[in-house]
Protein backbone atom coordinates (compact mmCIF):
# COMPACT_ATOMS: atom_id res chain seq x y z
CA UNK A 1 0.00 0.00 0.00
CA UNK A 2 0.81 3.79 -0.89
CA UNK A 3 0.10 6.67 0.66
CA UNK A 4 0.08 9.38 -2.49
CA UNK A 5 0.30 12.77 -0.74
CA UNK A 6 -0.43 15.73 -3.19
CA UNK A 7 0.35 19.33 -2.38
CA UNK A 8 -1.60 21.58 -5.20
CA UNK A 9 -2.95 24.86 -5.85
CA UNK A 10 -6.55 25.52 -4.25
CA UNK A 11 -8.24 26.44 -7.02
CA UNK A 12 -7.05 23.19 -8.73
CA UNK A 13 -8.81 20.90 -5.81
CA UNK A 14 -12.31 20.24 -7.43
CA UNK A 15 -10.68 19.13 -11.03
CA UNK A 16 -8.39 17.13 -8.49
CA UNK A 17 -11.43 15.65 -6.35
CA UNK A 18 -13.05 14.87 -9.84
CA UNK A 19 -10.18 13.05 -11.36
CA UNK A 20 -9.39 11.18 -8.77
CA UNK A 21 -12.71 9.60 -8.63
CA UNK A 22 -12.91 8.95 -12.23
CA UNK A 23 -9.08 6.54 -11.07
CA UNK A 24 -11.08 4.84 -9.14
CA UNK A 25 -10.69 6.77 -5.59
CA UNK A 26 -13.33 6.34 -2.99
CA UNK A 27 -12.06 8.31 -0.37
CA UNK A 28 -9.34 11.19 0.59
CA UNK A 29 -8.56 13.67 3.27
CA UNK A 30 -7.88 17.00 1.70
CA UNK A 31 -6.36 19.61 4.47
CA UNK A 32 -5.25 23.59 4.13
CA UNK A 33 -1.79 23.66 4.12
CA UNK A 34 0.57 26.83 3.46
CA UNK A 35 4.06 27.03 2.14
CA UNK A 36 6.02 27.84 -0.64
CA UNK A 37 8.21 26.42 -3.51
CA UNK A 38 10.40 27.81 -6.43
CA UNK A 39 7.76 30.81 -6.91
CA UNK A 40 8.51 32.09 -3.27
CA UNK A 41 6.02 34.13 -1.75
CA UNK A 42 4.42 37.66 -2.81
CA UNK A 43 4.47 41.14 -1.54
CA UNK A 44 1.71 43.25 0.28
CA UNK A 45 1.09 46.46 1.04
CA UNK A 46 -0.83 47.85 3.96
CA UNK A 47 -0.93 51.53 4.00
CA UNK A 48 2.09 52.07 2.42
CA UNK A 49 4.13 49.47 4.59
CA UNK A 50 5.20 46.83 2.24
CA UNK A 51 4.95 42.89 3.86
CA UNK A 52 6.73 39.83 1.90
CA UNK A 53 4.13 36.54 2.79
CA UNK A 54 6.82 33.95 2.51
CA UNK A 55 3.44 31.48 2.71
CA UNK A 56 1.11 31.21 0.30
CA UNK A 57 -2.18 29.03 0.88
CA UNK A 58 -2.12 25.17 -0.77
CA UNK A 59 -4.29 22.50 -0.66
CA UNK A 60 -2.85 19.02 0.76
CA UNK A 61 -4.59 15.82 -0.39
CA UNK A 62 -3.50 12.44 1.06
CA UNK A 63 -4.87 9.39 -0.55
CA UNK A 64 -4.07 5.26 0.68
CA UNK A 65 -4.04 3.20 -2.87
CA UNK A 66 -3.25 -0.37 -3.06
CA UNK A 67 0.44 -1.01 -4.90
CA UNK A 68 -0.98 -1.11 -8.41
CA UNK A 69 -3.01 1.84 -8.52
CA UNK A 70 -0.13 3.84 -7.52
CA UNK A 71 0.50 5.33 -11.37
CA UNK A 72 -3.11 5.61 -12.04
CA UNK A 73 -3.66 7.63 -9.19
CA UNK A 74 -0.45 10.15 -9.44
CA UNK A 75 -0.88 10.50 -12.68
CA UNK A 76 -4.87 11.56 -12.48
CA UNK A 77 -3.60 13.84 -9.55
CA UNK A 78 -0.75 15.15 -11.40
CA UNK A 79 -2.49 15.69 -14.46
CA UNK A 80 -5.77 17.71 -12.63
CA UNK A 81 -3.73 19.78 -10.60
CA UNK A 82 -1.43 20.66 -13.27
CA UNK A 83 -1.56 24.48 -14.61
CA UNK A 84 2.04 24.69 -16.50
CA UNK A 85 2.92 27.51 -13.97
CA UNK A 86 5.59 28.08 -11.24
CA UNK A 87 3.60 27.05 -8.02
CA UNK A 88 1.55 24.07 -9.10
CA UNK A 89 3.12 21.99 -5.88
CA UNK A 90 4.17 18.70 -5.70
CA UNK A 91 3.20 14.98 -5.35
CA UNK A 92 4.81 12.06 -3.61
CA UNK A 93 4.77 8.70 -2.84
CA UNK A 94 5.39 6.62 0.25
CA UNK A 95 5.00 3.70 1.47
CA UNK A 96 2.76 1.93 4.23
CA UNK A 97 3.14 -0.66 6.33
CA UNK A 98 -0.58 -1.26 7.23
CA UNK A 99 -4.09 0.39 7.12
CA UNK A 100 -6.78 -0.92 9.75
CA UNK A 101 -10.41 0.76 9.00
CA UNK A 102 -12.05 1.87 12.42
CA UNK A 103 -15.24 0.74 11.80
CA UNK A 104 -14.95 -2.87 10.75
CA UNK A 105 -11.31 -3.73 12.23
CA UNK A 106 -10.34 -4.96 8.91
CA UNK A 107 -6.39 -4.82 7.85
CA UNK A 108 -4.63 -4.34 4.98
CA UNK A 109 -5.73 -4.34 1.20
CA UNK A 110 -9.16 -4.98 2.61
CA UNK A 111 -9.10 -1.66 4.40
CA UNK A 112 -8.78 0.71 1.74
CA UNK B 1 -38.88 77.57 24.82
CA UNK B 2 -41.67 75.27 23.68
CA UNK B 3 -40.61 71.56 22.85
CA UNK B 4 -39.89 70.60 19.28
CA UNK B 5 -40.37 66.66 19.18
CA UNK B 6 -38.78 66.63 15.98
CA UNK B 7 -35.77 68.26 17.05
CA UNK B 8 -35.81 66.19 20.24
CA UNK B 9 -36.09 63.00 18.14
CA UNK B 10 -33.38 63.91 15.61
CA UNK B 11 -31.18 64.88 18.70
CA UNK B 12 -31.72 61.32 20.94
CA UNK B 13 -31.12 59.51 17.26
CA UNK B 14 -27.83 61.55 16.81
CA UNK B 15 -26.81 60.68 20.44
CA UNK B 16 -27.57 57.17 19.66
CA UNK B 17 -25.61 57.20 16.49
CA UNK B 18 -22.35 58.55 18.10
CA UNK B 19 -22.93 56.32 20.77
CA UNK B 20 -22.47 53.41 18.07
CA UNK B 21 -18.92 55.13 16.49
CA UNK B 22 -17.32 53.37 19.87
CA UNK B 23 -18.04 49.58 18.80
CA UNK B 24 -17.13 50.28 14.99
CA UNK B 25 -14.37 51.84 16.14
CA UNK B 26 -13.38 48.93 18.04
CA UNK B 27 -13.76 46.72 15.02
CA UNK B 28 -12.06 49.08 12.67
CA UNK B 29 -8.61 49.36 14.84
CA UNK B 30 -9.44 45.21 16.06
CA UNK B 31 -9.17 43.95 12.71
CA UNK B 32 -6.12 45.63 12.11
CA UNK B 33 -4.12 44.44 14.61
CA UNK B 34 -2.61 41.20 15.16
CA UNK B 35 -4.43 38.07 15.48
CA UNK B 36 -3.58 38.03 19.18
CA UNK B 37 -4.14 41.16 20.42
CA UNK B 38 -7.68 42.00 18.95
CA UNK B 39 -9.40 41.71 22.05
CA UNK B 40 -7.37 44.02 23.98
CA UNK B 41 -7.54 46.38 21.24
CA UNK B 42 -11.94 46.41 21.32
CA UNK B 43 -11.27 46.41 25.08
CA UNK B 44 -9.41 49.72 24.91
CA UNK B 45 -12.75 50.98 23.35
CA UNK B 46 -14.98 49.36 25.35
CA UNK B 47 -13.55 50.50 28.53
CA UNK B 48 -13.59 54.13 27.04
CA UNK B 49 -16.95 53.85 26.89
CA UNK B 50 -17.23 52.54 29.92
CA UNK B 51 -14.83 54.88 32.10
CA UNK B 52 -15.81 57.97 29.81
CA UNK B 53 -19.68 57.16 30.57
CA UNK B 54 -19.88 57.27 33.94
CA UNK B 55 -16.99 60.15 34.79
CA UNK B 56 -19.28 62.37 31.74
CA UNK B 57 -22.41 62.56 34.52
CA UNK B 58 -20.63 62.96 37.61
CA UNK B 59 -18.45 65.76 36.62
CA UNK B 60 -18.07 66.03 32.62
CA UNK B 61 -20.73 67.94 31.82
CA UNK B 62 -20.36 70.59 34.48
CA UNK B 63 -16.52 70.98 33.56
CA UNK B 64 -17.53 71.10 29.60
CA UNK B 65 -20.69 73.61 30.04
CA UNK B 66 -21.05 74.65 34.03
CA UNK B 67 -19.78 77.74 35.36
CA UNK B 68 -16.55 78.87 33.77
CA UNK B 69 -13.23 79.37 35.19
CA UNK B 70 -11.00 81.55 33.23
CA UNK B 71 -12.41 80.98 30.01
CA UNK B 72 -10.37 77.14 29.77
CA UNK B 73 -13.00 74.73 31.48
CA UNK B 74 -16.12 74.64 33.65
CA UNK B 75 -16.56 74.16 37.40
CA UNK B 76 -16.86 70.70 37.88
CA UNK B 77 -18.28 71.40 41.10
CA UNK B 78 -21.66 73.51 39.42
CA UNK B 79 -23.37 70.60 38.08
CA UNK B 80 -21.82 67.61 39.65
CA UNK B 81 -23.72 64.63 39.16
CA UNK B 82 -26.22 67.03 36.61
CA UNK B 83 -27.55 68.52 39.50
CA UNK B 84 -29.34 71.44 38.14
CA UNK B 85 -28.70 70.68 34.61
CA UNK B 86 -31.88 68.71 33.84
CA UNK B 87 -34.78 70.41 35.94
CA UNK B 88 -35.51 74.09 36.19
CA UNK B 89 -36.63 75.31 39.53
CA UNK B 90 -40.16 74.41 39.01
CA UNK B 91 -39.70 70.82 38.45
CA UNK B 92 -40.11 70.96 34.43
CA UNK B 93 -37.21 69.82 32.54
CA UNK B 94 -35.19 72.53 30.67
CA UNK B 95 -35.78 73.25 27.07
CA UNK B 96 -32.87 74.42 25.29
CA UNK B 97 -32.82 77.12 22.40
CA UNK B 98 -33.90 74.20 19.94
CA UNK B 99 -36.80 73.61 21.70
CA UNK B 100 -34.55 69.92 23.09
CA UNK B 101 -34.61 68.88 26.21
CA UNK B 102 -30.92 69.61 28.19
CA UNK B 103 -30.87 66.35 29.04
CA UNK B 104 -31.04 65.25 25.86
CA UNK B 105 -27.74 67.48 24.74
CA UNK B 106 -26.15 66.24 27.90
CA UNK B 107 -26.26 62.32 26.17
CA UNK B 108 -25.13 63.89 22.84
CA UNK B 109 -22.36 65.45 24.39
CA UNK B 110 -21.30 62.41 26.16
CA UNK B 111 -21.06 60.42 23.52
CA UNK B 112 -18.22 62.68 21.90
CA UNK B 113 -16.16 62.48 25.26
CA UNK B 114 -16.18 58.74 24.58
CA UNK B 115 -15.30 58.38 21.20
CA UNK B 116 -12.52 61.16 21.07
CA UNK B 117 -10.71 59.42 24.24
CA UNK B 118 -11.38 55.95 22.68
CA UNK B 119 -9.78 57.07 19.13
CA UNK B 120 -6.17 57.82 21.00
CA UNK B 121 -5.86 53.75 21.67
CA UNK B 122 -5.06 52.58 18.22
CA UNK B 123 -1.38 54.90 18.83
CA UNK B 124 -0.56 52.82 21.93
CA UNK B 125 -2.24 48.96 20.53
CA UNK B 126 -0.99 45.78 21.63
CA UNK B 127 1.56 46.80 24.79
CA UNK B 128 -0.53 48.67 27.71
CA UNK B 129 -1.82 47.75 30.76
CA UNK B 130 -5.74 47.10 30.44
CA UNK B 131 -5.84 49.14 34.12
CA UNK B 132 -3.34 52.06 33.31
CA UNK B 133 -5.37 52.43 30.19
CA UNK B 134 -8.82 53.16 31.94
CA UNK B 135 -6.84 55.05 34.36
CA UNK B 136 -5.54 57.28 31.69
CA UNK B 137 -9.15 57.55 30.13
CA UNK B 138 -10.89 58.75 33.34
CA UNK B 139 -8.02 61.13 33.81
CA UNK B 140 -7.49 62.69 29.86
CA UNK B 141 -11.40 63.44 29.54
CA UNK B 142 -10.87 65.42 32.62
CA UNK B 143 -7.68 67.43 32.06
CA UNK B 144 -7.98 67.45 28.27
CA UNK B 145 -11.26 66.53 26.47
CA UNK B 146 -13.54 68.81 28.88
CA UNK B 147 -11.87 71.67 29.01
CA UNK B 148 -11.05 71.84 25.09
CA UNK B 149 -15.09 71.04 24.55
CA UNK B 150 -15.20 74.26 27.21
CA UNK B 151 -13.00 76.42 25.80
CA UNK B 152 -14.43 75.78 21.95
CA UNK B 153 -18.18 74.85 22.52
CA UNK B 154 -19.21 76.31 26.32
CA UNK B 155 -18.41 79.65 25.76
CA UNK B 156 -14.71 79.37 26.47
CA UNK B 157 -11.23 81.01 25.05
CA UNK B 158 -11.70 79.36 21.67
CA UNK B 159 -15.39 79.80 21.11
CA UNK B 160 -16.79 82.87 19.64
CA UNK B 161 -17.25 84.42 23.17
CA UNK B 162 -13.14 84.27 23.19
CA UNK B 163 -10.99 86.67 22.68
CA UNK B 164 -10.03 85.20 18.99
CA UNK B 165 -13.82 86.16 17.39
CA UNK B 166 -12.71 89.76 17.58
CA UNK B 167 -10.55 88.77 14.02
CA UNK B 168 -13.06 86.03 13.31
CA UNK B 169 -15.98 84.21 14.35
CA UNK B 170 -13.71 80.65 15.27
CA UNK B 171 -15.72 77.70 13.63
CA UNK B 172 -15.74 73.80 14.54
CA UNK B 173 -19.45 72.80 13.56
CA UNK B 174 -18.44 68.79 15.12
CA UNK B 175 -15.13 68.63 16.57
CA UNK B 176 -12.06 69.31 14.46
CA UNK B 177 -10.10 70.68 17.26
CA UNK B 178 -12.02 69.11 20.15
CA UNK B 179 -12.06 65.29 18.94
CA UNK B 180 -9.25 65.23 16.40
CA UNK B 181 -6.90 67.07 16.69
CA UNK B 182 -7.13 66.71 20.51
CA UNK B 183 -7.08 62.86 20.10
CA UNK B 184 -4.19 63.16 17.19
CA UNK B 185 -1.72 64.99 19.54
CA UNK B 186 -2.49 63.41 22.53
CA UNK B 187 -1.73 59.88 20.38
CA UNK B 188 1.05 61.43 19.45
CA UNK B 189 2.84 61.76 22.56
CA UNK B 190 1.67 58.87 24.11
CA UNK B 191 3.16 56.64 21.00
CA UNK B 192 6.37 58.51 21.96
CA UNK B 193 6.25 58.39 26.00
CA UNK B 194 5.51 54.45 25.78
CA UNK B 195 7.53 53.34 23.16
CA UNK B 196 7.25 51.19 20.59
CA UNK B 197 6.13 47.88 20.15
CA UNK B 198 8.64 45.03 20.24
CA UNK B 199 10.03 44.17 16.44
CA UNK B 200 8.33 47.27 15.52
CA UNK B 201 9.92 48.20 12.00
CA UNK B 202 11.81 44.38 11.62
CA UNK B 203 8.71 42.11 12.24
CA UNK B 204 5.33 41.94 10.35
CA UNK B 205 2.63 43.80 11.87
CA UNK B 206 -0.42 43.14 9.04
CA UNK B 207 -3.76 43.61 9.92
CA UNK B 208 -5.29 40.44 10.48
CA UNK B 209 -8.84 41.39 9.50
CA UNK B 210 -9.57 43.35 6.81
CA UNK B 211 -13.21 42.59 6.69
CA UNK B 212 -13.66 43.74 9.73
CA UNK B 213 -11.61 47.01 9.60
CA UNK B 214 -14.29 47.55 6.91
CA UNK B 215 -17.24 46.75 8.60
CA UNK B 216 -15.91 49.55 11.40
CA UNK B 217 -15.62 51.86 8.60
CA UNK B 218 -19.12 51.60 7.70
CA UNK B 219 -20.11 51.66 11.23
CA UNK B 220 -18.20 55.00 11.73
CA UNK B 221 -19.71 56.47 8.59
CA UNK B 222 -22.82 55.56 9.46
CA UNK B 223 -22.63 56.80 13.31
CA UNK B 224 -20.94 59.75 12.06
CA UNK B 225 -24.36 61.02 10.49
CA UNK B 226 -25.11 61.98 14.14
CA UNK B 227 -21.92 63.32 14.92
CA UNK B 228 -22.52 66.04 12.05
CA UNK B 229 -26.05 65.73 11.23
CA UNK B 230 -26.59 66.00 15.21
CA UNK B 231 -23.82 69.16 15.63
CA UNK B 232 -26.94 71.25 13.88
CA UNK B 233 -28.43 70.84 17.44
CA UNK B 234 -32.16 70.56 15.51
CA UNK B 235 -33.25 68.50 12.54
CA UNK B 236 -33.48 71.67 9.67
CA UNK B 237 -31.65 72.50 6.83
CA UNK B 238 -27.94 72.87 8.47
CA UNK B 239 -28.32 69.58 9.57
CA UNK B 240 -28.75 68.19 5.86
CA UNK B 241 -26.35 70.55 4.88
CA UNK B 242 -24.06 68.45 7.05
CA UNK B 243 -25.22 65.57 6.08
CA UNK B 244 -24.75 65.77 2.39
CA UNK B 245 -21.31 67.68 2.92
CA UNK B 246 -20.21 64.28 5.21
CA UNK B 247 -20.89 61.88 2.71
CA UNK B 248 -19.53 64.33 -0.40
CA UNK B 249 -16.40 64.66 1.18
CA UNK B 250 -15.92 61.28 2.41
CA UNK B 251 -16.69 59.73 -0.74
CA UNK B 252 -13.97 62.17 -2.51
CA UNK B 253 -11.47 61.01 0.70
CA UNK B 254 -11.99 57.12 -0.45
CA UNK B 255 -10.97 58.06 -4.29
CA UNK B 256 -7.93 60.65 -3.10
CA UNK B 257 -6.29 57.71 -1.07
CA UNK B 258 -6.58 54.96 -3.34
CA UNK B 259 -5.32 57.39 -6.63
CA UNK B 260 -2.28 57.32 -4.45
CA UNK B 261 -2.18 54.03 -3.37
CA UNK B 262 -2.53 52.82 -6.98
CA UNK B 263 -0.14 54.95 -8.28
CA UNK B 264 2.69 54.71 -5.07
CA UNK B 265 1.50 51.19 -4.43
CA UNK B 266 0.69 49.54 -7.44
CA UNK B 267 -3.06 48.34 -6.34
CA UNK B 268 -6.36 50.33 -4.66
CA UNK B 269 -6.38 48.32 -1.44
CA UNK B 270 -9.42 47.85 0.75
CA UNK B 271 -7.17 49.62 3.96
CA UNK B 272 -6.77 52.12 1.84
CA UNK B 273 -10.76 52.54 1.26
CA UNK B 274 -11.35 52.15 4.65
CA UNK B 275 -8.66 54.71 5.86
CA UNK B 276 -9.84 57.08 3.11
CA UNK B 277 -13.84 56.98 5.22
CA UNK B 278 -12.14 58.36 7.92
CA UNK B 279 -9.87 60.88 6.67
CA UNK B 280 -12.60 62.04 4.86
CA UNK B 281 -15.06 62.29 8.19
CA UNK B 282 -12.20 63.81 10.12
CA UNK B 283 -11.93 66.36 7.69
CA UNK B 284 -15.32 67.27 7.35
CA UNK B 285 -16.17 67.16 10.71
CA UNK B 286 -15.18 70.96 12.15
CA UNK B 287 -16.48 72.60 8.07
CA UNK B 288 -19.41 70.33 7.75
CA UNK B 289 -22.20 73.33 8.55
CA UNK B 290 -20.04 76.04 6.94
CA UNK B 291 -19.06 74.38 3.13
CA UNK B 292 -20.48 73.87 -0.25
CA UNK B 293 -20.98 70.62 -1.33
CA UNK B 294 -18.42 71.11 -4.15
CA UNK B 295 -16.42 72.76 -1.61
CA UNK B 296 -16.61 69.49 0.15
CA UNK B 297 -15.93 67.08 -1.98
CA UNK B 298 -12.52 69.10 -2.66
CA UNK B 299 -11.54 69.13 1.20
CA UNK B 300 -12.21 65.61 1.27
CA UNK B 301 -10.03 64.49 -1.66
CA UNK B 302 -7.35 66.56 -0.53
CA UNK B 303 -7.62 64.71 2.94
CA UNK B 304 -8.15 60.96 1.80
CA UNK B 305 -4.55 61.93 -0.29
CA UNK B 306 -2.77 63.77 2.19
CA UNK B 307 -3.31 60.91 5.52
CA UNK B 308 -2.40 58.61 2.58
CA UNK B 309 1.13 60.30 2.21
CA UNK B 310 0.92 60.85 6.22
CA UNK B 311 0.57 57.43 6.93
CA UNK B 312 3.85 56.54 6.29
CA UNK B 313 5.82 59.43 8.58
CA UNK B 314 5.58 57.11 11.52
CA UNK B 315 8.75 55.00 9.66
CA UNK B 316 10.55 58.04 8.81
CA UNK B 317 10.10 59.43 12.17
CA UNK B 318 10.85 56.03 13.87
CA UNK B 319 7.53 56.25 16.35
CA UNK B 320 5.47 53.69 16.82
CA UNK B 321 1.77 55.47 16.36
CA UNK B 322 0.34 51.76 15.32
CA UNK B 323 -2.61 52.48 13.84
CA UNK B 324 -2.07 55.58 12.45
CA UNK B 325 -4.27 58.11 15.11
CA UNK B 326 -2.02 60.99 14.24
CA UNK B 327 -1.39 59.93 10.39
CA UNK B 328 -5.03 60.16 10.22
CA UNK B 329 -6.87 62.21 12.71
CA UNK B 330 -4.39 64.82 13.46
CA UNK B 331 -3.14 65.63 10.12
CA UNK B 332 -6.95 65.42 8.62
CA UNK B 333 -8.30 67.16 11.95
CA UNK B 334 -5.82 69.89 11.03
CA UNK B 335 -6.42 70.20 7.51
CA UNK B 336 -10.23 70.33 7.95
CA UNK B 337 -9.81 73.19 10.53
CA UNK B 338 -7.62 75.18 8.04
CA UNK B 339 -9.40 74.22 5.32
CA UNK B 340 -12.75 76.21 6.72
CA UNK B 341 -10.48 79.34 5.89
CA UNK B 342 -10.32 78.80 2.68
CA UNK B 343 -13.58 77.57 1.53
CA UNK B 344 -16.09 78.80 4.43
CA UNK B 345 -18.57 80.14 2.13
CA UNK B 346 -19.83 83.05 4.10
CA UNK B 347 -16.03 83.92 5.31
CA UNK B 348 -13.50 81.49 3.68
CA UNK B 349 -10.68 82.90 1.62
CA UNK B 350 -12.02 81.13 -1.91
CA UNK B 351 -15.60 83.12 -1.47
CA UNK B 352 -13.84 86.60 -1.31
CA UNK B 353 -13.98 86.45 2.53
CA UNK B 354 -10.08 87.61 3.07
CA UNK B 355 -7.83 86.06 5.67
CA UNK B 356 -9.73 86.25 8.92
CA UNK B 357 -11.11 83.21 9.35
CA UNK B 358 -7.85 81.54 7.64
CA UNK B 359 -5.68 83.06 10.69
CA UNK B 360 -8.79 82.48 13.39
CA UNK B 361 -8.56 78.89 12.54
CA UNK B 362 -5.02 78.49 11.88
CA UNK B 363 -5.22 79.95 15.97
CA UNK B 364 -7.90 77.76 16.79
CA UNK B 365 -5.73 74.51 15.49
CA UNK B 366 -2.41 75.36 17.26
CA UNK B 367 -4.04 76.22 20.13
CA UNK B 368 -5.33 72.79 20.32
CA UNK B 369 -2.38 71.22 19.27
CA UNK B 370 -0.10 72.90 21.94
CA UNK B 371 -2.77 72.43 25.06
CA UNK B 372 -3.42 68.72 24.19
CA UNK B 373 0.53 68.06 23.88
CA UNK B 374 1.42 69.40 26.67
CA UNK B 375 -1.74 68.20 29.05
CA UNK B 376 -1.28 64.43 27.90
CA UNK B 377 2.72 64.29 28.46
CA UNK B 378 2.28 65.48 31.59
CA UNK B 379 -0.53 63.38 32.44
CA UNK B 380 1.49 60.35 30.64
CA UNK B 381 4.59 60.94 32.91
CA UNK B 382 2.16 60.95 35.67
CA UNK B 383 0.64 57.89 35.27
CA UNK B 384 4.18 56.54 34.57
CA UNK B 385 4.80 54.99 37.85
CA UNK B 386 1.58 52.81 37.65
CA UNK B 387 3.38 51.27 34.77
CA UNK B 388 2.38 51.67 31.12
CA UNK B 389 3.53 48.72 29.61
CA UNK B 390 2.77 44.66 30.03
CA UNK B 391 6.05 42.76 30.02
CA UNK B 392 7.92 41.82 27.15
CA UNK B 393 6.49 37.92 27.79
CA UNK B 394 3.28 38.86 27.28
CA UNK B 395 3.22 41.21 24.57
CA UNK B 396 5.22 38.85 22.62
CA UNK B 397 3.21 36.01 23.19
CA UNK B 398 0.10 38.35 22.47
CA UNK B 399 -1.81 40.50 25.21
CA UNK B 400 -5.47 39.03 24.62
CA UNK B 401 -4.45 36.24 27.01
CA UNK B 402 -1.92 37.53 29.37
CA UNK B 403 -4.33 40.42 30.31
CA UNK B 404 -7.73 39.06 29.65
CA UNK B 405 -7.40 35.21 29.94
CA UNK B 406 -9.04 34.97 26.37
CA UNK B 407 -8.41 34.68 22.95
CA UNK B 408 -10.30 35.68 20.12
CA UNK B 409 -9.49 32.60 17.84
CA UNK B 410 -8.95 29.18 18.29
CA UNK B 411 -5.87 28.26 17.37
CA UNK B 412 -4.74 23.99 16.85
CA UNK B 413 -4.50 22.54 20.35
CA UNK B 414 -6.00 24.94 22.63
CA UNK B 415 -8.18 22.02 23.67
CA UNK B 416 -10.59 22.61 26.33
CA UNK B 417 -9.82 20.30 29.27
CA UNK B 418 -12.31 21.09 32.13
CA UNK B 419 -15.68 22.55 32.18
CA UNK B 420 -17.09 24.59 35.25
Amino acid sequence: MKLVTGIVQPHRLDDVKTALESAGVRGMTVSEASGYGRQKGHTEVYRGAEYTVDLVPKVRVEVLVADADVTAVTDAMVGAAQTGKIGDGKVWVVSVDDVARVRTGEHGDAAL
Amino acid sequence: MELDTGATAWMLMSASLVLLMTPGLALFYGGMVRGKSVLNMMMMSFGAIAVTGVVYVLWGWSMSYGADVAGIFGNPFDQFGLSGAIYDDAGEFIIDDFGVPAIVGIGFQATFAIITVALISGAIADRVKFGSWLVFVGLWVTVAYFPMAHMVWGGGLLSPDGPFASIATPIDFAGGTVVHINAGAAALVLALVIGKRKGFGSEPMRPHNLPLVMLGAALLWFGWFGFNGGSAFTADGTAGLAWVNTTAATCAAILGWLVVEKLRDGSATSLGAASGVVAGLVAITPAAGALSPVGSVVVGAIAGALCAFAVSLKYRFGFDDSLDVVGVHLVAGLWGTVAIGFFATESGLFYGGGASQLAVQVIIAVIAVLFSGVVTLVLALAIRPLGWRVSEEAEVSGIDLAVHGETAYENSGSTITEAR
